[in-house]
């Protein structure tokens, strides 16, 4: 098959960034999308020119690192997965595709389509954590997690932190990473004891990196490659007003 | 116990030199510095004695960790707790995205929740058994003896366990083994304990005991005097060169099954940092023992970058079979109950479908060789889960694997619940690595290997969802220990100087070799050379090797060497973010290392676990292995580019009765 491919090609964090025209030809459907960018580097390289740069690494829709706007939605047009597991049976013999870079502004492009998502690690760093260093663990059975929360828990706890919520939403809210995180440590038992600091460090860390506010579209919902729910950010809400009502 | 025992001399070594197989020269035996005592008492005896650094004198100690899958980050994160200065590197653009987070089915341990057995030596006899007893026994026991711990951490961190109803952690179990001993998050569980570790690495960073390096590549090791002193490392989004000192360093980088191009493993995974250390000093054990994971999806296109991983755990409920009749070319489901061969049940009545994975892998590849494959290309075969669907429903299937099928739906557009699924073997883990002692401890004084990067744990053969334990375990438990130990009589050492003349010689050998790569304006990208290179070793020295095979390889890989270094292009220069350059410094190595798993499976003229030499094999195709030849592990020294120079660690079997290994 053949494609059309308009991908945003920017040199550094600091040029102008412009979209660039390519055509490949003989694709084949069963190809990741990935492999077919690889298909084209290859192509680049071979002629002495610089190759799309992007973020991927491990290919099977885990550790979160590949993701781009495909025609206009964060990882393409199939809900429920990252960029790296699209395949090109989900496109027509001659469509075009515009490829652009996850756009947020806590999230500036450094090259062409890969991004700077360390903002996701600073949330993190504030409060993401239960306080266990070591050697502190008491024996794992002596804490019981009913079949139903410790699931529930999981559910929120799957987030992969590829950040297609933030380049989705039209504020470039991070409110369902952090509350993804918020919950999974707030619904287990051993999480509860810093629930309520924890809350009101990390929600105000994810202020400070200019992500904005969420205004309850749903979007990062529909576009969450691990349906990680919009509830997660029911919960913040309410374990944030708690905090604040009851104090950190 | 004397406390002497456990300072550094016990490290020293001393070569002599005889030619063996091929031109690789024979050097000294080496000792792993395993401590006295019984089997049960060793790791007690060294905690009981080891030295110690006070709270102190910690924060003046400076500590740098390489990779932060789960044997880094844990290990950063327990040292930052400590009260050491850590500088934690990694070349992703978070820690949460090491590889570890691939990791699907389970982690081991032997709590014996489920009353069927268990125990720590039932754990570690299972260990040493799979690895084709060429592990070492104090080790493997200490693996088994600190697994509860880590699942006490685990839960204590937060890491969401599969539970009963009634609250309590749920098992399953996995090859090799017959008591349910794997704790498991769905199929994410290496996902679910890397979070667990990044969080605790983070609260660390937060802390400001630990300084994090992200998007940076090690390049290379620095030593002074013998002893480890630092790293050269690439900052990857500016290509800067920068020079980082401590007064220990650890790689925690992985394994290098991605030298084959066509594995599991993330597309990032590398072999440079163990590779260019070891090119300083530290000896690589082992460097042939990779294993092939048996259930991955096959290759369907010759544009593929890796084949996807389906967890082991499958096994449990699905059965693989192929067709009775060669090229069958009926759609599975067309093909009735008694034309189906289920070979791992027909070959190995007692483990079945739940034989270890280089049991199952060679297994597949008899049937695929044989011309039974199935799939377009003929080079897998079925995963069955018809029978587990009727007797326990489809829901209950669903909550077990729903995101494995779903995973597979998406690839390869098949829907698992109706028809079976198609898998094949893949490279996957490397039980191979850079050798070190009981310390962890490689041949460079003050350089310690943590996680896959080792070989310690898994003889020839690993099993399934020991990994995750073998790095945790390292991490958490066992370095923070013998790195006090080491650092215990080096509290007054001052921190060496990144402005030593062995940095200055690091650093320059470092921008030499990137200018040189720049400069080369060839015509073949480092891709396509790394493509090239996986494919003869998937033919020469894959699942199966012989003496042949493994000289023409070495032939090969040096002639497809030179011409990488005549023909390799990239773009731009090097002081920038050069996607093609970071890839063709890990092409060059993986030649390097290519061309040592080639002598070290020439070399060891038996078959063990994963390493199967079809000159030595039963007349039912079984690995046959030669105790008295080969009890030892091989640990190479690199000579300079020269054929390499072997020295053996002997084995010593003092707990277990070397048996044939039979899951017949």
């Amino acid at each position: 098959m053949k494609l059309r491919l308009k991908i945003w090609r920017q040199d550094s964090a600091t040029a102008q960034g412009m979209f660039k025209t390519y055509t490949l030809d003989n694709l084949e459907k069963g190809m990741s999308f990935l492999e077919m960018l690889d298909v084209l580097n290859q192509q680049l390289v071979t002629k002495g020119e610089r190759p799309v740069v992007f973020d991927h690494d491990c290919r099977e829709g885990i550790c979160g690192t590949c993701g781009m706007m495909i025609n206009g939605r964060a990882h393409g047009p199939i809900g429920g997965i990252t960029t790296c597991q699209l395949h090109l049976r989900s496109f027509n013999d001659g469509d075009e595709l515009t490829i652009e870079p996850f756009r947020a502004k806590a999230f500036p492009v450094i090259k062409d389509l890969k991004i700077d998502r360390s903002a996701f690690d600073r949330i993190i760093a504030s409060g993401g954590y239960i306080s266990a260093s070591t050697g502190s663990a008491p024996e794992a059975n002596s804490i019981l997690i009913p079949h139903d929360v410790a699931e529930s828990a999981f559910d929120s706890a799957a987030c992969i932190g590829c950040g297609a919520c933030v380049a989705t939403c039209k504020n470039g809210s991070a409110a369902l990473f952090t509350s993804a995180k918020i919950s999974h440590l707030a619904k287990l038992p051993q999480g509860r004891a810093e629930a309520r600091a924890r809350v009101v460090k990390m929600v105000e860390q994810m202020d400070k990196e200019g992500f904005g506010h969420c205004t309850n579209t749903e979007a990062c919902e529909a576009e969450c490659p691990m349906g990680v729910s919009v509830l997660n950010i029911a919960q913040m809400n309410w374990e944030y007003n708690k905090a604040l009502l009851l104090g950190a | 116990m004397p406390t002497e025992t456990f300072t550094e001399e016990r490290h020293a070594l001393t070569i002599e030199s005889k030619t063996i197989g091929g031109d690789a020269i024979e050097g000294k035996s080496i000792r792993a510095n395993i401590p006295s005592g019984d089997l049960a008492d060793k790791w007690q005896n060294f905690k009981d004695h080891a030295g110690l650094v006070s709270p102190a004198n910690r924060k003046k100690l400076r500590v740098i960790v390489v990779g932060t899958g789960l044997a880094g980050a844990s290990l950063a994160a327990t040292l930052g707790e400590m009260g050491y200065q850590v500088l934690s590197f990694c070349f992703q653009d978070s820690p949460r995205r090491a590889h570890s987070v691939a990791a699907q089915g389970g982690v081991n341990a032997c709590k014996n929740y489920k009353n069927d057995g268990d125990s720590i030596y039932r754990m570690f006899y299972d260990t040493i058994k799979g690895g084709d007893f060429r592990a070492r026994e104090a080790n493997v026991y200490r693996l088994a003896e600190c697994s509860r711990l880590l699942i006490d951490q685990a839960v204590a961190q937060g890491v969401p366990f599969a539970r009963e109803y009634s609250g309590y952690l749920n098992n399953r179990s996995f090859g090799g083994v017959q008591v349910s001993r794997t704790f498991y998050a769905r199929g994410q569980t290496g996902q679910q304990l890397l979070l667990g570790a990044y969080q605790a690495l983070m609260r660390q960073v937060n802390a400001g005991t630990v300084k994090l390096y992200a998007q940076h590549e090690m390049l290379d090791l620095v030593t002074i005097d013998g002893k480890a002193a630092g790293i050269i490392a690439r900052n990857l989004l500016t290509g800067e060169i920068e020079r980082h000192a401590a007064h220990v360093v650890v790689l925690a980088t992985g394994g290098y099954g991605k030298i084959y191009y066509l594995s599991t493993l993330a597309m990032g995974c590398n072999a440079s940092a163990i590779w260019r250390a070891h090119k300083k000093g530290a000896f690589m054990a082992s460097t042939s023992w990779i294993q092939f994971h048996p259930t991955s999806l096959p290759q369907l296109g010759e544009h593929q970058s890796k084949l996807t991983l389906m967890s082991e755990s499958l096994r449990n409920d699905g059965r693989i079979w192929v067709p009775k009749k060669q090229n069958d070319s009926r759609a599975p489901n067309d093909i009735p109950e008694n034309e189906r061969d289920y070979y791992l049940e027909r070959r190995y009545p007692s483990f079945g479908n739940l034989a270890p994975r280089d049991i199952s892998s060679r297994a597949a590849k008899e049937r695929i060789d044989a011309g039974y494959g199935v799939g377009p290309q003929k080079n897998a075969v079925y995963l069955d889960f018809s029978h587990a669907i009727k007797a326990q429903g489809k829901k209950k299937i669903a909550e077990k694997y729903g995101n494995l099928f779903d995973m597979y739906r998406k690839i390869t557009g098949i829907d698992a619940y109706e028809e079976p699924m198609m898998i094949s073997p893949s490279a996957h883990f490397t039980m191979g690595g850079l050798w070190v002692d009981y310390d962890l401890m490689t041949t460079i004084p003050g350089l310690f290997a943590a996680g896959e990067a080792n070989f310690a744990d898994h003889g020839a053969n690993r099993l399934g969802a020991n990994s995750l334990l073998q790095a945790c375990v390292d991490g958490y438990f066992i370095a923070p220990y013998t790195i006090a130990n080491y650092l215990s009589n080096k509290i007054k050492t001052e921190l060496p100087s990144a402005s030593h003349q062995a940095f200055n010689e690091a650093e320059a050998n470092v921008k030499a070799q990137l200018d040189m790569f720049v400069k080369i304006r060839g015509d073949k990208t480092a891709e396509t050379f790394h493509k090239e290179l996986g494919r003869l070793l998937y033919d020469y020295c894959g699942l199966s090797r012989n003496r042949d095979g493994l000289k023409t390889a070495i032939k090969k890989i040096r002639d497809l060497k030179d011409e990488f270094y005549a023909r390799l292009m990239i773009p731009e220069e090097a002081i920038t973010l050069n996607i093609e350059l970071e890839k063709a410094g890990r092409v060059a190595d993986y030649f390097e290392i290519g061309e040592l798993m080639c002598y070290d499976a020439l070399t060891r003229e038996e078959s063990c676990g994963a390493h199967f030499r079809e000159e030595y094999q039963t007349p039912d195709g079984e690995a046959m292995r030669n105790d008295d030849d080969f009890r030892f592990i091989s640990a190479w020294e690199w000579n300079n580019g020269q054929a390499p120079i072997l020295h053996k660690e002997s084995l010593e079997f003092e707990s277990v009765k070397l048996a044939e290994r039979s899951y017949k």
